[in-house]
């Protein structure tokens, strides 16, 4: 389609500007430095130091030490290289569900609060309903009868899942856009519908998507470590969820030696979580013209 | 003579903004005399807003007042002398509070958010008595009513549907006579009106104009207004002070200024509003734009947009001159201002 | 005489409010000519932006028709519906939510000549966006060209939105409350932009606005409608409006409005209603709705019957029996 493709054209222009903003803002900074390293670390750390293959009985469930940063845990494994190992799954699942979730948010509550009517309610209604089940549970015996097998699975299934909820805020920014006098204005020059959602209205709701997709990452990660933590999705890969449940399985909360093994993946998420939640602040300035021209 | 009401003297004001300093107000000084109304016209970004709320120590956290002083007098009936004297810059705390309200009364731009819409008319007007230390007066409920419902009926309200009402239940110009009835509630002898009749409708306008007048009339207090509406001025004002780049480039008797004004922003300003009188060919506008208040131009900050600027207008800011009884102008040129325009617009049109 | 651009026949606009329903617009009639200037006045609440919306398009009448080009635009389709579309524009009243906040002026500009191929490729539309720019007198225009909006002073941003509406070539623009939100030193030479835009491209402007003296100013050669709760109750020559006023109504706006002339503005005679309470649009007032307020009513007359719009004096339509009783 020429005009997605315009639209995201454009959007690579602006995000080496972005970039010159984004350094103007330490936190920003910092979250942006966090997530690209989280991710690095996670995709490259794993191809020069592998997960280990062997239980080491020397050295269960030692605290930090100099050979071993964050301890070992009750297999004697060291932990950060259990973290090193375990992130890709973490990260294909924050980026997937939300992008995933956000998108089927933008296109469906965006056009039902376009066009309005007869389809923007009874979208609206269904989302309503949808809003009432209770997802994690609905998540859990999704994932159960499905029997899931890898991550990219449960992004889908999580996003598909989600998408409502986010595309009913979408609708709401829409409709306070919608009425904008420029949009009108672009309404009697006929710059047609599509032009008018892409061009017109996203652009001004860019840091308010960029925001709910990173809120949406969160929470995916919480989601998933809580699938783990029920034994609910496959124990097989090792992932930061399922070193938390791992060790919480092991007794870890009665073992306060044990306490760096479930401390250590905490750290890890929480780190995560917060590089997003501050990358995602500073957003706002990049999105923003005035506040990116200073005036 | 008598001593002013309200004096203010050389006083500055400086917002923190992203780009720099804004110098919304610079040094400013004028009067307002006793029972006089004060009309200080500008446009958007001239600083006159921004004086208003310094007036009323009102200002914003990112703005300082970083300069000049604001004496306040009051008169005992009868007497000229002023009875005591206030220096507003040095209070504090509940010396302020009852400065404003008490002597100082403000009325917003915006009627519908300057009332709470959660409160009937009449809690308006008990918490602003307790506010401003009038409890003790009106610690009889009856007192207090019968001093707001008489100062309702003066706005020209129904105090009986009024009193009980809550304000969304009354129209934009009921709401505004309400604000000034609220703002006389505690004697001010100053009143302070932003942009009083903005965005009512004409009938509403007269009406208001016509309070202020009867009002003024009848409890003898001084009014500054603070508009772009030159209308409001040549219906309400004794004097007229015009504001530019938050300085006051002129200043006179309201006649003076509307008949026969010196400097050439007074001039164009004058001609650029529309009369139901004045003929089409008589009216034109003052080209450019206002100016940044973060980056002001150098000399007279005027002189991008006047065309009577020459070098020395470039270089240097005029000062205030006294050039008859109670006119100052601030302008290099102001001898052949006028003369000079005209010649100058006769030979625009012709081009 | 030339076939009229665009025809009003009966138009009504009726809104829900809480369940109750209002009519915003009642029953007006109007033809307005290629290229003319006219002006409708009136206070909040008496039609006159639901009637602009309406000629705009972005509203649909209720009852009665629209015509443009003699083709009602509720049915046309095709071609006639595009040159409809686009030949009756809109400016904003506030110059701060009328332009994208996130585009540049060039982009603003770039996208309907774009879109609708008026020009192609950039270095076509780059020029005939500087010459857009020079015809609403943002010069030099290449200052302007990567301008955002929050860049530009309130009088500039309108001058842009007008630029704007020119991509397409209109035949008409309604502009509502184009000026008010304008610094009052600029006000005049925008409303002379529109002037011009009349004289060389011959575009007419439909100006919305409650300030009468600006009302008479603008439409000097046009004509002044006035609004009151719906309906049209006078129009005619601009000068004739203000100078010989017909319509009680029109008489008290006048002389209730404060003028920039001291002398003028303190000895004016003012008339004086009979009620300053402005009715409500859910309990319109029977009859000729201004009559619990008009200083010249006459009685039952006024109470039952509807007056309507016919010629009188000086060249205005006007409703008011007071106003035919004389006559006949």
């Amino acid at each position: 389609m020429h005009l997605l493709s315009d639209f995201f054209s454009s959007f690579w222009r602006e995000s080496v500007k972005t970039f010159k903003i984004l350094s103007r803002n330490k936190m920003g900074l910092f979250g942006f430095f966090m997530v690209m390293l989280i991710i690095l670390l996670s995709f490259v750390g794993p191809l020069i130091w592998p997960p280990e293959t062997s239980a080491n009985v020397a050295e269960i469930n030692k605290g930090s030490s100099a050979a071993h940063w964050l301890g070992t845990d009750f297999q004697g494994q060291d932990n950060l290289r259990k973290i090193v190992n375990g992130g890709k799954d973490i990260v294909i699942i924050a980026l997937l569900t939300g992008v995933l979730s956000m998108l089927l948010a933008v296109v469906v509550g965006s056009f039902s609060a376009f066009i309005g009517g007869r389809l923007d309610s009874i979208l609206m209604d269904l989302v309503n309903i949808w809003l009432t089940i209770p997802k994690f549970p609905l998540l859990a015996v999704l994932a159960t009868v499905l029997a899931l097998k890898d991550v990219v699975m449960l992004s889908v299934l999580m996003a598909l899942l989600d998408w409502p909820a986010l595309a009913r805020q979408v609708r709401s920014q829409v409709l306070s856009l919608k009425n904008r006098e420029y949009i009108e204005a672009a309404t009697m020059l006929d710059l047609g519908t599509p032009r008018i959602i892409f061009r017109e209205l996203l652009p001004n709701m860019m840091s308010f998507i960029a925001i709910s997709t990173i809120f949406e990452m969160t929470h995916a990660i919480y989601q998933q470590t809580g699938l783990v933590f029920l034994g609910i999705v496959p124990y097989s890969s090792a992932n930061w969820g399922v070193m938390i449940s791992a060790a919480e399985r092991r007794g870890v909360l009665f073992n306060p030696q044990a306490a760096w093994s479930i401390l250590a993946p905490m750290a890890a998420i929480v780190l995560f979580q917060l590089a997003l939640v501050s990358f995602a602040r500073s957003l706002d300035e990049v999105f923003n013209p005035r506040l990116r021209t200073g005036a | 003579m008598t001593e002013p009401t309200l004096s203010v003297r050389n006083l500055s004001v400086v917002y923190q903004a992203r780009r720099g300093h804004v110098q919304a107000v610079r040094d400013i000084s004028f009067d307002v005399q006793r029972g006089e109304a004060l009309a200080l016209i500008g446009e958007s970004g001239s600083g006159k807003t921004t004086l208003g709320l310094g007036l009323m120590r009102l200002l914003p956290a990112t703005a300082r007042i970083v300069g000049g002083s604001i004496v306040y007098r009051r008169h005992q009936n009868g007497s000229s002398s002023a009875s005591h004297e206030t220096k507003v810059l040095e209070l504090k705390g509940d010396s302020l509070r009852q400065f404003r309200w008490r002597e100082c009364a403000m009325v917003f731009q915006s009627a519908l958010n300057a009332l709470n819409p959660v409160l009937r008319i009449s809690e308006h007007f008990a918490d602003t008595a307790k506010a401003h230390g009038y409890l003790s007066r009106y610690r009889q409920g009856t007192a207090l009513r019968e001093r707001s419902w008489k100062l309702l009926s003066m706005v020209r309200l129904d105090p009986e549907r009024v009193w009980h009402s809550f304000p969304h239940e009354l129209s934009g110009g009921m709401r505004q006579r309400v604000l000034i009835a609220l703002a006389l509630l505690l004697e001010p002898q100053l009143l302070i009106l932003d942009e009083p009749t903005t965005a009512l409708d004409i009938l509403t306008q007269r009406n208001i104009m016509d309070v202020l007048k009867e009002l003024r009339h009848q409890l003898g207090f001084s009014m500054l207004f603070i508009s772009h509406d030159l209308a409001l001025a040549a219906e309400l004002a004794d004097r007229v002070a015009t504001v530019y780049a938050g300085k006051i480039i002129e200043i006179g008797d309201v006649r003076t200024i509307f008949r026969s004004p010196y400097h050439p922003y007074t001039i164009g300003l004058i001609k650029a509003v529309p009369t139901l009188t004045s003929d089409k060919s008589s009216l034109v506008s003052v080209p450019g734009s206002p100016p940044d208040l973060i980056q002001l131009p150098t000399g007279c900050k005027f002189h991008p947009r006047c065309p009577l600027a020459d070098e020395r207008s470039q270089r240097e800011e005029p000062e205030l001159l006294e050039v008859a009884p109670g006119h100052h102008v601030a302008c290099w040129h102001w001898t052949h201002a006028r003369e000079a325009l005209k010649s100058y617009q006769a030979e625009t049109k012709v081009s | 005489m030339a076939e009229p651009l665009i025809t009003l026949e009966h138009v009504t606009r009726t809104f829900a409010v809480n369940g109750q329903i209002i009519k915003a617009v009642d029953d007006v009639n109007l033809t307005i000519p290629e290229g003319e200037m006219l002006c409708l006045v009136g206070e909040s609440g008496c039609g006159k932006t639901t009637t602009g919306k309406m000629i705009a398009g972005l509203l649909p009448t209720s009852i009665g028709r629209m015509l443009y080009r003699g083709k009602d635009i509720a049915t046309i389709t095709g071609r006639d519906r595009e040159a409809y579309r686009l030949g009756v524009q809109m400016v904003h009243q506030d110059p701060y939510a009328s332009l994208n906040p996130t585009q540049t002026v060039y982009d603003i500009l770039a996208a309907p000549l774009q879109h609708h191929r008026f020009t192609r490729g950039e270095s076509e539309t780059r020029h005939r966006i500087r010459e857009l720019l020079e015809i609403v007198d943002l010069t030099p225009p290449d200052d302007f060209l990567e301008k955002y909006p929050h860049q530009l002073s309130g009088g500039q941003r309108q001058r842009v939105s007008v630029a704007r509406a020119l991509t397409v070539s209109p035949t008409f623009i309604v502009a509502d409350e184009a000026v008010s939100m304008v610094d009052v030193s600029i006000r005049i030479s925008l409303l002379n932009m529109f002037s011009r835009l009349k004289d060389e491209l011959g575009v007419g402007v439909l100006l919305i606005t409650h300030d009468l003296a600006l009302a008479k100013y603008f439409a000097w050669e046009g004509r002044i409608g006035v609004m009151y709760l719906g309906r049209l109750v006078e129009i005619g020559p601009a000068r004739e409006v203000v100078e010989h006023p017909q319509h009680p109504y029109t008489q008290v706006l006048l002389s209730a409005l404060p003028e920039a002339d001291p002398d003028a503005t303190r000895t004016k005679q003012r008339i004086e209603l009979r009620s300053t309470d402005m009715p409500s649009l859910l309990r319109l007032p029977t009859g000729c709705t201004f009559h619990p307020r008009c200083p010249a009513f006459l009685g039952e007359v006024c109470e039952r019957i509807v007056p309507p719009l016919e010629r009188a004096e000086w060249g205005s339509d006007v409703a008011c029996h007071l106003v035919h009783a004389h006559e006949s």
